[in-house]
């Protein structure tokens, strides 16, 4: 297995073109969460010709919602949602400048599509260990939406964040090639 | 006549809440050894890494009384009421709930329960989903089951033809998990339920996933072939853990049955992530 490569946000335009389907990464930097209801909220402000209450361009959105944090904890924890539920909004969130997406499972063709025209990427993360990624965050705080609870957009300083390129540039996917090497006749 | 058991709605209530925190943090150890085995089996190297993950996670979430998922469930709870019980002190139910709110508030455990319209978070992730059964004897069990919501999505409730038999059932399963993909959290543990009513087939299906992991169906040798030769055709998927490929998409198919009408063949699959858990205790 290669090392993963060390990957500093804001997460460019390049950075994407570089990243191929299968490359583990770790990720540094600082990024936002949101999911089922805060993409709702924000996709009805696209619709209305509003602003957002945060900024998206050049952003890299982790669909989750951790869970509370503990006395002296940063915060509780914390890992992906199922993605394919954001596909809808998405494309237009990369249209607007969205870079890089955290999440597991499918996406569908459009989100795919969109990843290719506006050089993005989406990154898996692994479901079902929120113990040991909550020690890759440094910093929590909420910027949006509080009323949500744990839907809530924050933001989060990160370090180290184990992550694996699902969706690339090119088209590449992750989901799709493991299938296929691994029910090839051997 | 037999002598009736008082128990105290204090009592379940402390059950109820010790249980879900227990349950949030400390993976059982059925869980554990069929993650290990995988691991050992496995050939493709990213599901290794995956599957040794899951098992350091495990041991983080054990010490540090993290949740292992931030996804701490919709809380299902299945109580077997022994007729000669009385429950004193208050309402039953609501005992049940206060314990599902207390463990949910002072475990630190997140609250993923809301209005379906809204979207409004209920704030102590109640209502609990109760199942109820009336047994003979004079003791209450408790089994405390957070059920994540990304696996639930990957699960239905179909009507099978009459006449798919074992074959078509198998099939149907299989073809559920494929299309869940990614998505569920792979390794899945398969919950079936088969005849009843289409109510009843989802209760069997929920209740089969409280069973040990891989411990095979005791009741019915056709079930329990059915469960090994529906986890062998799952595991050649391919998906493998987290998607990453590999042959462990399964760690175990856990099949229930009862009888049904002559018309119909109630299927219902249940998807349960690898965060498998679930406590149980009796009082």
């Amino acid at each position: 297995m290669k090392n993963p490569i060390t990957i500093h946000t804001p997460i460019t335009k390049e950075i994407c073109e570089a990243l191929r389907t299968g490359d583990r990464v770790l990720l540094n930097g600082s990024i936002i969460t949101g999911r089922d209801t805060a993409h709702k909220r924000l996709f009805n402000l696209l619709a209305e010709g509003k602003d957002f209450p945060i900024k998206i361009e050049g952003e890299t959105i982790f669909y989750a919602a951790p869970t509370p944090p503990g006395p002296g904890r940063i915060i509780g924890s914390i890992g992906p949602t199922t993605s394919y539920r954001m596909d809808a909004f998405a494309p237009e969130l990369m249209r607007a400048g969205l870079r890089g997406m955290i999440g597991k499972g499918k996406r569908s063709d459009e989100v795919k599509a969109a990843i290719m025209k506006y050089k993005a990427v989406y990154f898996g993360a692994m479901g079902g260990i929120a113990a040991l990624m909550s020690s890759c965050i440094t910093k929590a705080e909420v910027i949006a939406y509080e009323d949500l609870g744990p839907e809530a957009i924050m933001r989060l300083e990160i370090k180290d964040f184990p992550l694996i390129v699902i969706n690339d540039t090119k088209g590449g996917d992750l989901y799709d090639d493991a299938v296929s090497r691994n029910t090839r006749v051997r | 006549m037999d002598t009736i058991r008082e128990i105290p709605t204090t009592l379940i209530t402390d059950m109820v809440k010790n249980l879900f925190i227990k349950a949030s943090s400390d993976l059982g150890e059925d869980v554990l050894s069929a993650v290990r085995r995988a691991a050992e089996s496995e050939h493709e190297e990213l599901a290794r890494y995956a599957l040794d993950k899951i098992i350091e996670n495990a041991q983080i979430a054990k010490e540090t009384t993290l949740p292992l998922c931030q996804d701490t469930g919709l809380a299902v709870v299945f109580v077997e009421i022994g007729q000669d019980v009385h429950v004193t002190g208050g309402d039953f139910n609501e005992a049940v709930q206060e314990g599902v709110r207390r463990a949910y508030t002072e475990g630190f455990l997140r609250k993923s329960v809301c209005d379906p319209i809204t979207r409004a978070n209920t704030g102590d992730n109640t209502p609990a989903i109760i199942h109820t059964e009336i047994v003979p004897g004079d003791k209450i069990h408790i089994i405390a089951m957070p059920k994540g919501g990304g696996s639930e999505n990957m699960s239905s409730s179909v009507m099978l033809l009459p006449s798919s038999g074992l074959e078509g059932i198998k099939n149907h399963i299989v073809q559920m998990v494929q299309q869940a993909g990614p998505n569920p959290c792979p390794p899945v543990i398969v919950g079936v339920g088969i005849g009843g009513s289409i109510e009843k087939s989802a209760l069997l299906a929920k209740k089969a996933l409280a069973r040990p992991v891989g411990e095979p169906n005791r009741f019915d040798a056709r079930l329990s072939e059915l469960e090994g030769e529906t986890l062998t055709e799952i595991n050649k998927l391919g998906i493998g853990p987290q998607g990453y490929g590999g042959t462990t998409t399964a760690l175990a198919v856990h099949v229930e049955m009862m009888p049904c009408h002559i018309a119909s063949l109630p299927v219902t699959v249940n998807i349960q992530c690898h965060v498998a858990r679930h406590k149980e205790a009796t009082i």
